[in-house]
């Protein structure tokens, strides 16, 4: 049962082992209880959470004083937890935050750590998405947009990237954040858009996920930022997505069921939102990653082609369904290749419940042996895999019909007028980001990971019964762990919806259904209704730029 | 951070005369939010450096009380951001600043501020620097040895210099302590395509093969020297197709464990890129896959194998065997 008989003992071996050995203890528990227990074991401590954050609010204690230059994060990790849960602050409180954070502004642009400290992008960023959450006139008009965007320009950087600060660290965070506020408050000037898809794509690595500077190991912190800034600017066909993939991937912990944040380390609670973000990223850029994928396997569709000439068998050519989607330059190209293709639909439904049985019980990826049994049989210790197994691993969703009378129903206010104001700032052409501003956009692909085993790690490992989430098993909770889980928890219940902003189906929130958090912005991650209002006040109040 | 350094910093600060300076309190309004309990040094020192900094006073005891700030809260950039226009401006001796670093950078070491500094004043100091600061991050890497922060800093420093070849068995030896530590790969990757003397990827490309192959015969499963015998090949397909030491390893791996999912994922990949075993091999794989007569099938076979063997990436596998140019029932047409 101990991980003593292991051979090899190496420290990434010993602490994966230990970590593991606790999570399968928790999750055995859970799998051993009555039905009754099983769904109490299951429940988001709601209340629990929510005076744990709004007790921080009022004051938080000596050991803070680390954090003094990180207090609009402890505004939006506390602001944002609670606007997930549904449970505001109130009128009073959202004044008292208006009025601290227009105190961090710096008279050069932006918003410091706090009050008196100089410009930072991310706690603009932290000011800017608080000041979102609260949303309303008050909240929104206080943010000096023209200071801000000079702020942007003084951190651009010739590379294409963007100093955290004043002589300040340059890397792929500093992407984001400018790009993420820019976005927000509608004052995305090329300038600050100029080379930034250079610079992120210079932090691709061989393996696929993005680090914070060139020639840095991939990390599910940078690789969320990377793509998500791409996705602003509407440039996720410039990077490796397929490579991407197949990295983060393999950071969900089979046993635990949560996310690494680099190849061989631990699971961590906050890497629920980092890393189960981008997978959210991806459901929405699904054309552009299969037209990538299809363009990678080209020597397979080089020798189906060959092989179906041979036998004359031209008349079961199908077309890709994707194909129709991708971008002109390489429609032709493409089509050909998927000519032979058939539509993900298409293929057999695999079997379910079969996959389990022969499975290995609680090892480590490292040495994965079917007769390496040694931490006891399988009805004894279950794994992530194992207890929340994929029902449906088909990811391709049958549109959803619709008679025109219930389509016009759906075209919300918000909808409409994004389009309207879309005409003012950007292309015709429907980037990304309108995408999932269109609530009535399709969500035609599930997500590409086992979005159960996510929301059991975070709901059986992160909780902390006195409230808060953490990191892992043996950690004590904190503000900025809270704030991931939850984002991690609301996308990934959020990941079986049919349209972007519609409730999930029952059966994809795991446990009770009073578990469901409101659904985030996949790329600015505030909550989605807050996110359109800001987004409707700012291109109602369009932008003059002051020289 | 260590208490003592603390105290010492704080105590130090009282040396200098402070009478002239009219202490800035924290401009927090009547009734912040988030509001912390300040021990009375940290504000006190927190209110004279606010005055210090508006005044711009680039002093020597500006420097000192900067020193006290920072043992106070290494994360609060504006003092560093200041910190270093002092420096500047008294033309301070720069390798006792790296002194000062270091005695803060004890519990520090995911500090994005105190790195940054460092980079700062090596950069100040030029190469003799270098090798000592080299040094020092050897030393932050045997405490964590997956430390991010260390191992950028590490990259800058080696790009400041003509040839770092002998980095190549700085990697090698701390892969054989733990051959999971996946920034270690990071580095050799690093090491194999920057470092000029090495003459690149292509020219090292054969002895990382035979070295990444031989880590994958001791630690089969590893996904860190897949990764990386993948990324050899990150520019150029045909030659990982062509390569026979890499599709002989991986197919004996699997031979020997048909749940080796790295290896798995590495074989699909190799197909993928248009790969076809030979006749031996293809009688070894039969044992493991269902028959298969196109490239695509074998590729559809592996990626069912890996939805059994592998099921919490089941939706993966399934949507890479989605894309795969497969026959197609005639009755639906």
């Amino acid at each position: 049962m101990a991980a003593s008989s292991v051979s090899s003992g190496s420290e990434t071996e010993r602490q994966q082992q230990e970590l593991e050995d606790t999570v399968l203890l928790l999750f055995s528990a859970f799998a051993s209880a009555s039905s009754q227990n099983t769904s109490l074991l299951l429940e988001l401590w709601r209340e629990e959470h929510v005076q744990y954050l709004k007790r921080a609010f009022r004051g938080l204690g000596t050991s803070y004083s680390v954090l003094d230059s990180s207090r609009p994060w402890l505004c939006y990790w506390i602001m944002h937890s609670l606007a997930m849960l549904n449970q505001p602050l109130g009128p009073g409180m959202d004044r008292r935050t208006i009025d601290f954070l227009s105190r961090c502004q710096d008279p050069n642009g932006g918003y410091g750590g706090g009050p008196g400290q100089i410009a930072h992008l991310a706690t603009t960023y932290a000011a800017v998405n608080t000041l979102v959450t609260i949303g309303g006139e008050k909240a929104l008009a206080s943010i000096d947009r023209n200071e801000v965007l000079r702020f942007l320009i003084r951190m651009k950087q010739p590379n294409g990237g963007f100093s955290m600060h004043d002589g300040g660290e340059v890397d792929v965070r500093g992407c984001y954040t400018a790009i993420s506020v820019a976005h927000m408050l509608d004052i995305m000037v090329p300038e600050i858009v100029d080379k930034v898809a250079d610079y992120i794509l210079s932090c691709q690595t061989y393996e696929g996920g993005i680090g914070g500077e060139p020639n840095a190991e991939a990390h599910g912190g940078y690789t969320f930022c990377g793509l998500s800034a791409l996705a602003l600017i509407n440039k996720v066909n410039t990077i490796k997505l397929p490579n991407l993939l197949n990295w983060i991937v393999f950071c969900q912990g089979k046993v635990e069921g949560g996310f690494r944040g680099r190849t061989n380390k631990l699971v961590d609670g906050c890497y629920s939102f980092w890393q189960g973000g981008v997978f959210s990223i991806l459901q929405h850029i699904m054309p552009e990653l299969n037209r990538q994928q299809l363009a990678s396997i080209t020597p397979l569709y080089e020798a189906w082609n060959q092989d179906v000439a041979s036998s004359s068998a031209s008349s079961s050519k199908v077309t890709l369904e994707g194909s129709s989607e991708v971008s002109p330059t390489s429609r032709e190209s493409v089509e050909e290749r998927t000519a032979a293709g058939i539509p993900a639909d298409a293929e057999p439904r695999a079997t379910d419940g079969t996959t389990t049985d022969h499975q290995p019980t609680g090892t480590s990826p490292m040495y994965t042996h079917r007769e390496d049994n040694r931490r006891g049989s399988i009805s004894e210790l279950v794994t992530a895999e194992q207890l929340f197994p994929v029902v449906d691993r088909n990811i391709k969703r049958a549109p959803i019909s619709v008679t025109f009378e219930e389509l016009e129903d759906q075209v919300s206010e918000t909808s409409k007028e994004a389009k309207d104001g879309a005409g003012n700032t950007n292309q015709a052409q429907l980037s990304t980001v309108d995408q999932i501003l269109n609530e009535n956009e399709q969500m035609l692909y599930g997500p590409l990971y086992n979005a159960h085993a996510l929301q059991g790690y975070i709901l059986l490992c992160c909780q902390v019964l006195d409230g808060g989430l953490r990191d892992k098993p043996g950690k004590s909770p904190d503000y900025y762990h809270t704030c991931y889980c939850l984002s991690g928890l609301s996308q990934a219940q959020s990941s079986a919806s049919h349209r972007v902003n519609a409730p999930p189906p029952p059966k994809a929130v795991l446990g009770p259904y009073t578990n469901l958090l409101e659904p985030v912005h996949p790329l600015c991650n505030v909550v989605l209704s807050k996110y359109t209002d800001a987004i409707r006040y700012f291109r109602h109040h369009p932008f003059r730029r002051v020289p | 951070m260590a208490a003592a350094v603390v105290a010492e910093g704080v105590e130090a600060g009282l040396d200098f005369d402070w009478s002239d300076v009219e202490p800035v309190p924290q401009n927090d309004g009547p009734r912040p939010v988030v509001p912390i309990a300040y021990t009375d040094d940290f504000r006190e020192a927190m209110d004279r450096f606010r005055a210090i900094l508006a005044k711009d006073e680039r002093s020597p005891r500006a420097l000192k009380l900067t020193g006290d700030v920072i043992a106070l809260n290494p994360a609060n950039y504006t003092v560093w951001h200041f910190r270093r226009l002092v420096l500047e401006a008294l033309s301070s001796n720069l390798l006792e600043e790296l002194e000062f670093v270091n005695a803060n950078a004890e519990g520090n070491h995911k500090n994005y501020q105190i790195w940054h500094h460092r980079r700062w004043v090596v950069q100040k100091l030029g190469k003799d620097a270098v090798y000592q600061e080299l040094e020092f991050t050897e030393g932050a890497l045997a405490d964590d040895p997956k430390n991010y922060h260390a191992w950028s800093h590490r990259q800058w420093l080696l790009q400041e210099l003509d040839d770092w070849s002998w980095e190549l068995d700085y990697c090698s030896t701390l892969l054989k302590i733990d051959s999971a530590n996946n920034s270690a790969w990071n580095q050799r990757f690093f090491v194999i395509t920057k470092c000029p003397s090495l003459g690149g990827l292509h020219q090292m490309r054969d002895s990382e093969v035979r070295y990444c192959t031989d880590a994958i015969k001791q630690v089969p499963a590893n996904e860190s020297s897949w990764r990386y015998l993948k990324g050899l090949f990150l520019d150029d397909q045909s030659a990982l197709v062509k390569d026979p030491l890499v599709s002989e390893t991986c197919i004996s791996e699997i031979v020997k464990d048909s749940y080796n999912v790295p290896a798995l994922g590495f074989l699909l990949d190799l197909v993928s890129a248009g790969f076809q075993p030979t006749a031996e091999q293809s009688e070894m794989l039969q044992k493991i896959l269902p028959t298969w007569v196109t490239p695509s099938e074998l590729a559809s076979a592996l990626c069912t194998l890996l939805e059994t063997v592998d099921p919490i990436r089941c939706q993966y596998w399934a949507w890479r065997r989605s894309l795969l140019p497969l026959a197609v029932t005639v009755s639906e047409t």
